[in-house]
């Protein structure tokens, strides 16, 4: 039970940094708290397609804003609207920020600020994405070891 | 010899003289013979002769003269007997008819002679009623005259009309050579000629009005004969004849108190006008007493007229006024509502504009936060966090306060609990105290009910309002929070006597008081308090960094909320008081589990809330719609997902108790989803209910929803308490305004 308990430890105060650090917010501690014994794997679930999405639309993005010859900020800023919902709907905190800082570049047709948006969307995109793979290791292995996930205020 | 028996004259025919006699009876007889013929003849042709007796007498008389001379003529030469008997009867005959004829004319002559005198007196009185009857005509031709310049008169309202009518009837009338008006001047001072007959255009003469010959006229109403030589009357050129009488009559000019007639002399007291009048100059006419008479009324006349046209013009001239008035206000309230509708665009596109650039900055600061920084870094980027922090909430502010003063903010009305609005303002105050060293204490009555329904948002903000300038304008000593439910005696306050709150069943008046010991007020700053941007000197320091606008809002919410706020102090340096009341709901299901923002919530509910509920969800987000469906399957509900809207048409049906469209995705129309649900369910309880997902809930979008049709808005992210109260809301009443 020791370790269990040390995991669970673990547990806590990693979801309590990602908290902390604005990495995650209330979004997703609602989502952790849907997942019961129907949906065991809701938040990975969730957290899987949000990646994968994630991952287009940052593609589609990347490739709209390298036309050299007009940029269809419209595409771009319809792909930022999407990654925006996306992450807020997931409690990615960090990565709606950007977005929402995005969208005003977007609005403003400057190709150099989206760029750069860009760069840090998938900055920080590639930190959550490390993060959450963290914390659902961490899961796992208290599963294993014959845990419960604690639950998380 | 015979003795004949004739009779032989005595003398001898052939004397001279005897011819004389027989030629001068032979005449006479003619005449006395011819003088009843005559007689005769004339009285047959005059139809009255009352004395034919005479007539007859007298003609016997005559005959018989006659006869006797006639006879006579024989008697010159020798004649017989019987001609001196014809001749002796006809002389007693006639002596006898000359005696009766003489007897009777004594009675008849003197007959004859009295009829002589009244015919005389006939004649008399009858070239007396010839000219009574010719005066009489005159008259009854001037007073036609009269009432066809009265007529001529009435008949137009202009003011120069009239009295050019006036002139020249009268002067048509009475056969004038000129005729003048005199009208007073502004001052009064004076009389100026304004109007004559022949001239065309009178130059201005003046005539001082205090001459005695004028105010011999003013002082009577009767037309004054006045001589030509006086100032007034001098208006002709002198002629070589004798000038005509003059006689001039006042004509009053009728005092308009509720007037002020612009170009018209000014009338205070009687005023009078001076009309002359002038008789052709080598006439020998003189002034009638009915053609004064005619004057007089005249005048009168032309005064009624006069003020008639003056009410008229007056009444026009207002009427002019009203409309010029008119056009300007409309123009005016046309202006305004350009500035004013200019004003609500600016403020959108502020809103909108303002907001963003916030946010990046904000956002982007926060960011910065996280990097690596050196300590310099670090602090300018927390000022630059702090002040746009500030920024934003000004911004904010602003926003709030012209959107109240818009009428456009609405209150959110919604179950909350009260006593967790206080106690969260005071753990937010708290550490601000505790630094000052200002001790908090609140006081909740024991009869306030722990649930109301009201705008908790804005209550919060007021309240932390009112109590955050407690404890700013505090440096030492202690803050104290009551807040009670304000009975019927206590809300009739003397110090706001135009505040009558009324509580019923389901509303009741929160008083809240908020008692500091801190700088007070001064009692001539207390009105100023809650008007924009006042900062009153004492309490303007650098360092509070208000903008003033704080109780200014807090004043509007105050009086959205129905309610009064007001502050009291005792003066400067006794601390002051902060009141409010405000009119709060009364929520009917007190012992509701279910509500919202209940403290420390357990996170496994028990049993599904909405057994087998059948939802439809559409979004192209992937994300967010896995999001939403486990949010409805942990639930209970059995949830259908859709990613467009022409599955979501396909597959809707009667079945699907509920459907939440993302309605802020660009690109797709969640508007015409629900207008072609609308259409495909005819009967509203087959229908499902729809409700939209949105992240902005700005009222364009709300309204837009409500056009289609929509049951209710819910801003994205959801919770699970908040699409749970949703769900129950919209089952038990198939409407849900909003949830924020």
């Amino acid at each position: 039970m020791d370790v269990v308990n040390q995991l669970q430890r673990q547990f806590i105060d990693y979801s309590a940094s990602l908290h902390r650090e604005g990495f995650l917010d209330d979004q997703f501690t609602q989502l952790q708290k849907r997942q019961d014994d129907n949906s065991p794997d809701f938040v990975v679930e969730v957290a899987s397609l949000f990646f994968e999405d994630c991952e287009k639309l940052i593609n589609n993005m990347a490739r709209a804003l390298e036309q050299q010859q007009g940029v269809d900020f419209k595409q771009v800023d319809a792909s930022v609207h999407q990654l925006k919902g996306s992450s807020s709907s997931i409690g990615a905190m960090r990565v709606k920020d950007v977005c929402i800082a995005f969208r005003s570049f977007c609005e403003a047709q400057n190709r150099e600020g989206c760029l750069r948006c860009l760069q840090q969307v998938t900055h920080e995109y590639s930190l959550l994405k490390n993060k959450l793979q963290t914390l659902f290791r961490l899961q796992q292995q208290i599963l294993a070891a014959g845990g419960s996930i604690p639950v998380v205020e | 010899m015979d003795s004949c028996n004739c009779i032989e004259p005595q003398w001898p025919p052939d004397d001279l003289l005897m011819k004389y006699q027989y030629i001068s009876d032979f005449f006479i007889a003619l005449a006395y013979f011819s003088i009843p013929l005559e007689l005769i003849y004339f009285v047959k042709k005059s139809a009255v002769f009352p004395y034919r007796w005479v007539l007859v007498q007298f003609g016997a008389f005559i005959v018989l003269c006659g006869a006797t001379h006639l006879i006579n003529l024989w008697t010159f030469t020798m004649h017989t007997r019987t001609v001196a008997m014809v001749m002796t009867t006809a002389k007693v005959f006639t002596a006898v008819v000359s005696c009766a004829t003489a007897l009777m004319l004594v009675h008849i002559i003197p007959d004859l002679l009295s009829v002589k005198t009244r015919e005389l007196f006939l004649k008399n009185k009858a070239a007396e009623l010839d000219r009574e009857m010719g005066l009489i005509r005159t008259q009854e031709e001037t007073g036609r005259h009269v009432r066809m310049l009265t007529h001529e008169i009435r008949s137009t309202l202009d003011r120069h009309t009239i009295l050019k009518t006036t002139l020249v009837e009268l002067g048509r009338t009475l056969a004038l050579e000129e005729c003048a008006l005199w009208m007073p001047t502004r001052t009064g001072l004076e009389l100026q000629l304004s109007y004559t007959l022949r001239q065309q255009n009178p130059v201005g003469y003046t005539v001082p009005i205090h001459l005695p010959v004028i105010n011999q006229v003013f002082s009577s109403s009767h037309a004054v004969k006045i001589s030509p030589n006086c100032p007034v009357a001098r208006i002709r050129p002198a002629g070589k004849y004798m000038p005509g009488e003059v006689v001039a009559v006042r004509v009053p000019l009728l005092h308009l108190s509720n007037f002020q007639i612009n170009d018209w002399p000014e009338l205070s007291t009687k005023r009078y006008a001076l009309m002359v009048l002038m008789l052709p100059s080598d006439s020998a006419r003189q002034w009638h007493v009915h053609e004064l008479e005619l004057v007089e009324v005249v005048a009168d006349q032309v005064a009624v007229a006069l003020s008639h046209a003056a009410i008229l013009e007056e009444s026009m001239r207002a009427r002019d006024l009203l409309m010029e008035q008119n056009v300007a206000l409309d123009l005016a309230r046309r202006e305004a509502e350009t500035a004013i509708r200019a004003r609500n665009d600016f403020l959108a596109v502020m809103n909108h504009e303002m907001r963003t650039p916030m946010h990046a900055i904000i956002a982007l600061s926060s960011l910065l936060q996280e990097t690596e920084l050196t300590p310099e870094q670090r602090l300018m980027v927390e000022t630059i966090l702090k002040s746009s922090n500030l920024l934003s909430t000004l911004i904010n502010d602003v926003l709030d306060l012209s959107r109240l003063e818009d009428g456009s903010l609405q209150l959110d009305l919604g179950t909350f609990n009260l006593f967790a609005v206080f106690r969260e303002v005071l753990n937010l105050i708290k550490p601000i105290a505790s630094v000052k060293k200002l001790h908090v204490s609140l006081n909740l009555a024991p009869d306030l009910p722990e649930y109301a329904i009201g705008d908790e948002k804005h209550l919060m903000q007021t309240i932390l309002n009112v109590v955050g300038n407690a404890v700013k304008f505090s440096k030492e000593g202690s803050i104290s929070i009551t807040a009670i439910v304000a009975k019927s005696e206590l809300l009739r306050d003397s110090r706001t006597p135009e505040f009558f709150p009324v509580p019923s069943d389901n509303h009741f008046y929160l008083r809240v008081q908020v008692k500091d010991s801190g700088v007070g007020i001064s009692p001539q700053d207390i009105p100023k308090l809650f008007t924009k941007f006042a900062q009153t000197q004492s309490m303007a320091t650098r360092n509070s960094g208000g903008s003033g606008l704080g109780l200014a809002i807090c004043k509007r919410f105050v009086n959205l909320m129905e309610g009064h706020i007001w502050i009291e102090s005792d003066g400067l340096g006794k601390g002051c008081t902060a009141i409010f009341m405000v009119k709060l709901g009364i929520p009917e299901r007190l012992n509701e589990p279910k509500l919202p923002f209940m403290p420390k919530v357990p996170t496994n509910h028990g049993p599904t809330a909405f057994p087998g509920l059948k939802v439809l969800v559409m979004d192209e987000n992937g994300v967010s719609r896995m999001v939403t469906k486990g949010l409805l399957v942990h639930l209970g509900c059995d949830v259908t997902m859709v990613s467009s809207s022409e599955e979501c048409l396909h597959v809707v049906s009667h079945e699907h108790k509920v459907v939440f469209m993302d309605v802020c995705v660009p690109g797709m129309d969640g508007y015409e989803v629900a207008i072609r649900i609308n259409e495909k369910f005819t009967k509203r309880h087959e229908r499902p209910i729809i409700v939209a997902l949105t992240g902005n809930t700005d009222k364009v979008t709300k309204e837009n929803c409500m056009r289609v049709g929509m049951d209710g808005v819910i801003l994205k992210p959801v919770s699970l308490d908040k699409m749970r109260s949703v769900l129950t809301d919209l089952l038990e009443h198939r409407v849900l305004l909003e949830a924020i």
